[in-house]
């Protein structure tokens, strides 16, 4: 390494920088302050604000640091009379057509050009002529726009280029008529957007959902942690009074560098949402009743313990904490409810017995930028896992294969060759033609097993190209992605996957669901393992056998059983015969009110304390930021009371870090340090997936119906994302076939129950395929995500 | 001797009540000076700072754009403000509340502010009879602002050369 470092002089310092490389980088690392505009040290070099302006000895002019490469010998001065007067000028002509609006701006208190002039500008102004305005454009509902305060550094342009992978904000006109804007007027769509809010160094774009309502000298930072993906992005939350008026990111190079998605920033404008519950309520003949704590609780522990406890069980929320999951499992279990789970939207459990510890990712996030390949199953990655994709991003630019299997043809911002958009049977069988492909060429027996699976499929050379690439040299993953694990026979997906990372070498990962998927195997929230993997006693059922029994009680931490079950219509009627049904959630949303009998008011991510494990095992713990409203507690401390009530030993926890090291030691007694993520296939003889006849059902969740939170946020609600989750799609040929038209509203009819929706003619849909919304209410009447489906005209 | 002497005179001829009496005759013929408050007052400075008020523009809009420069500047935290974006898409403030109780009327509200919305007025007397009443309100502000418009405005303009 030595030989590549140069040694140079800052002010009379010595320094060292790796050859090559950027002036800006080395006084950077090295604490010497340079002001800047345009350079940010994630995002590529334009050095057209030239506020970096420094004396370089024996150059001619002064040289802009940012573009300036360090040399032997060189001799730099940031602070000579010479530079000082170089970025004088350079403030004067920023200022020349700055609005100086700054008590009317949002950015007033934490803006760039606010510091920079204090620290380096003229403390007059010698400019009486008439400023330029400029025109505002409405780009969207999360980004407010004054363009005329603008000083072109164009940051916000290259994010798009270069993270967001849209070229969505761009420059035109030169000079002074050079404006920042969509080229052609619509909204601004990628789900990263959020993010030129921080990179803009002045005003012009600022966040719109909090537009005025606050400055920035006024509100408290919290670091709290993203519970929406399986990233787990750091964030700061900011609070006015208790009350959460933004987030903002919070820099961490191992998980979310300094980015996060729209979802993350946002969400936590459903916090106010007009159903918040902020008092427990009971409810006594068919009306909802106000009532206190005592009697709240006094009620559940009555209420499940009139239940037979075989028939009772718990739906909880992949998105709850570590702890809140933990003591809810502890409890339940403590009752001697076994039926109990998180994976509430996936609907094959058949190989859960050997389901790895807890859904790795197969690696570090920050590996995923050194793949050399990648096969993502069932998975649209850029909007499930916005900052997971933005590091793939970054190994495809980079020259990683980076292939697909998906039921639909998503639109990934980095190429994705080949994506094959085929049924959900067919991605059973194009993943066992990958497999055969791989053993073709690795040569040897056929794993016991999968004889019949492998022999079915046709090895097309597109399978061929891929077994190839996961075989090349270099760090391959496969991914299955969340669609994988929600499909119909996810355990024939996930053992093939195994098969091809055993063939070709390649790491097997899984993208998992919700916040806390991780956190939620750990801590025991699935019926089969208790915290750390530990074997039962008594083994529960999973969310989707049991719903489909006859459940006499049910407890429902954060879960809205019409919107958050892989079969909504079946959750709803088993919820309804139920006896007894106590939710514990921080929304009274309508089917709540209609199915529950207890509602207790709990807190939010953003109002509790809690541990978050993310998809590479990183336990991420936060403490409480906002102020529950009303009389909502978090939901750690409502079970531990529900615990005591319950006469239940081990229950004295005071702090939610108590919870936690009790899971770790768990962990520790549990000796757990394996991750590998493969299952071991038994040897039991995989089936051929029947080929299904007639118009299939194929769903995803949406980036922005994810949890009770998201579709909460009204800001979001109003992105081009969450639109595209109204209405059923097919192909433009299925269409035909079915002679149905675009905007038509049609009847789409699952088995016995019947929906009335949009139609869309999108040709990212497979033959045979109907694409259907989950989590949403258009389809929360009907059945399973995958199946057979009938559409009608109306 | 002579000292004992010339002390008998002055006493027997009541001297120091004469001198002491001569003072009282030259303020007894001279201009008074006592103000007759509360049926008159002193003059007031244009500077004076008084109750506060919030001004208008001349078209009846509100000056306040809600930038909380004041709220920021008070060094008794008297102030209160909450803003949002009004209907028109501009920054207005929900609520202003003074605290007359831990206001010190410093002024520096009304230095900070940059469209010379908040002003401490020339008026000192007021007075409290119920508990909330020294909550000064953005109503009750922009009311007194109002009212005394007049005044306000020739008190800044007086000052102005100094500003």
């Amino acid at each position: 390494m030595s030989e590549d470092l140069v040694n140079f002089e800052v002010d009379g310092i010595p320094l060292k920088a790796e050859k090559g490389s950027m002036l800006i980088r080395a006084t950077d690392a090295a604490g010497i302050h340079i002001p800047r505009f345009c350079y940010h040290d994630k995002l590529s070099v334009a050095a057209n604000c030239r506020m970096c302006l420094v004396e370089v000895e024996r150059a001619p002019k002064p040289m802009p640091a940012c573009a300036t490469p360090v040399a032997e010998g060189m001799k730099v001065y940031t602070r000579s009379p010479k530079a000082l007067a170089a970025q004088k000028s350079t403030m004067e002509f920023l200022l020349i057509n700055h609005p100086l609006d700054c008590p009317v701006c949002d950015q007033g208190g934490e803006c760039e050009l606010q510091d920079v002039s204090m620290g380096f500008g003229e403390d007059i102004s010698r400019y009486s002529e008439p400023k330029r305005a400029v025109k505002d454009q409405d780009i969207g509902p999360l980004i407010a726009t004054e363009m005329t305060r603008c000083i072109h550094c164009t940051r916000c342009v290259r994010f798009g280029e270069e993270i967001a992978g849209m070229r969505e904000l761009g420059a035109t006109g030169r000079g002074e008529n050079m404006e920042i804007g969509t080229f052609v007027a619509k909204t601004v769509a990628s789900e990263l957007s959020g993010n030129v809010i921080d990179l803009c160094p002045v005003g012009a774009l600022t966040a719109k959902p909090s537009r005025f309502t606050y400055r920035a000298w006024e509100l408290v930072q919290h670091a709290t942690v993203a519970p929406h993906d399986c990233v787990g992005s750091n964030l700061y939350l900011h609070t006015y009074n208790g009350q959460a008026m933004r987030v903002v990111p919070r820099r961490n190079d191992g998980v979310n560098e300094t980015w996060i998605s729209d979802r993350d920033r946002f969400s936590y404008t459903g916090l106010s949402a007009d159903d918040r519950l902020t008092q427990p309520m009971i409810r006594q003949k068919g009306e909802w009743v106000v009532t206190d704590w005592e009697t709240a609780l006094t009620r559940v522990v009555e209420g499940l313990r009139a239940q037979p406890a075989e028939a009772c069980g718990a739906l909880l929320s992949p998105q709850a904490s570590l702890e809140e999951l933990y003591l809810a499992q502890q409890w339940l279990r403590g009752l001697g409810i076994h039926h109990l789970d998180h994976r509430l939207r996936q609907s094959d459990f058949s190989d859960q017995g050997r389901a790895p510890l807890f859904p790795y990712l197969g690696g570090s996030l920050e590996s995923l930028e050194q793949v050399s390949a990648c096969l993502l199953v069932g998975s649209n990655i850029r909007k499930d896992q916005p900052m997971a994709a933005h590091r793939l991003r970054k190994a495809a630019l980079d020259g990683a294969a980076i292939m697909a299997i998906n039921v639909r043809d998503f639109p990934f911002h980095f190429p994705v060759e080949p994506q094959v958009v085929v049924d959900p049977q067919g991605m059973v069988m194009t993943l066992a033609a990958v497999a055969a492909a791989a053993l073709e060429k690795a040569g040897g027996s056929t794993p016991r097993g999968f004889a019949d699976l492998l022999k079915a499929a046709q090895v097309t050379d597109e399978a061929r190209a891929m077994a190839e690439r996961l075989a090349g040299e270099g760090d391959a993953r496969i991914l299955m992605g969340i669609q994988a694990q929600h499909h119909p026979q996810f355990s024939l997906l996930r053992a093939l996957g195994g098969v091809i990372a055993d063939l070709t070498g390649a790491t097997l990962g899984y993208l998992s669901e919700g916040g806390n998927a991780s956190g939620a195997w750990l801590a025991g929230a699935v019926p089969h393992r208790g915290p750390g993997g530990a074997a039962l006693e008594t083994a529960g059922q999973p969310a989707g056998d049991w719903l489909s029994g006859a459940p006499k009680g049910c407890v429902l931490l954060n879960v809205e059983p019409d919107l958050d079950c892989a079969d909504p219509a079946q959750a709803m009627q088993a919820m309804e015969n139920a006896d007894f049904v106590v939710a514990l959630t921080p929304f009274a949303g309508e089917s709540l009110r209609k199915v529950a009998h207890v509602l207790l008011p709990v807190s939010t991510f953003a109002e509790t304390a809690g541990t978050y494990v993310n998809a590479e095992g990183r336990w991420q713990s936060v403490k409480g930021a906002a102020t529950p409203p009303g009389e909502a507690r978090p939901a750690w401390k409502v079970l531990r009371v529900l615990g005591n009530m319950c006469d239940l030993a081990g229950f004295e926890y005071l702090s939610s870090e108590q919870v936690r090291d009790e899971v770790k030691a768990r962990l520790a007694e549990a000796g757990v340090s394996d991750f590998d993520t493969r299952v071991h296939h038994d040897g039991s003889k995989l089936p051929v997936p029947p080929k299904a006849a007639g118009l299939q059902r194929v769903s995803s969740v949406g980036l922005y119906a994810i949890d009770s939170l998201v579709r909460r946020s009204r800001p979001l609600q109003a992105t081009p994302d969450a639109g595209d989750g109204d209405a059923a799609r097919i192909n433009a040929a299925q269409a035909r076939s079915l002679d149905l038209s675009e905007a038509a509203e049609v009847v789409v009819r699952q088995g016995k129950l019947t929906a009335r929706m949009p139609l869309v003619i999108d040709e990212s849909i497979p033959e045979g395929c109907a694409w259907l919304p989950a989590g949403v209410s258009v389809t929360s009447g009907l059945g399973p995500s995958h199946g057979p489906v009938e559409f009608h005209k109306v | 001797m002579g000292t004992a002497i010339r002390q008998f005179f002055k006493t027997f001829l009541l001297w120091e009540l004469l001198l002491g009496m001569k003072l009282t005759g030259r303020h007894l013929f001279e201009r008074k000076i006592t103000v007759q408050y509360p049926d008159e007052t002193t003059p007031i400075s244009p500077r004076f700072r008084g109750l506060h008020a919030l001004r208008r523009y001349p078209n009846g809009e509100e000056r306040c754009i809600a930038c909380k420069l004041c709220e920021a500047v008070c060094p008794a935290l008297a102030i209160t403000i909450e803003s949002e974006q009004r209907d028109d898409g501009t920054r207005r403030t929900t609520r202003y509340d003074i605290d007359l109780f831990k206001c010190i009327y410093c002024g520096f509200c009304e230095e900070a502010c940059p469209v010379d919305s908040i002003v401490e007025t020339h008026i000192q007397h007021y007075h409290f009879e119920n508990r909330g009443e020294q909550i000064m309100t953005k109503d009750k502000l922009l009311a007194i602002g109002d009212k005394y418009e007049k005044e306000i405005a020739a008190a800044r303009a007086v000052d102005a050369p100094y500003r």
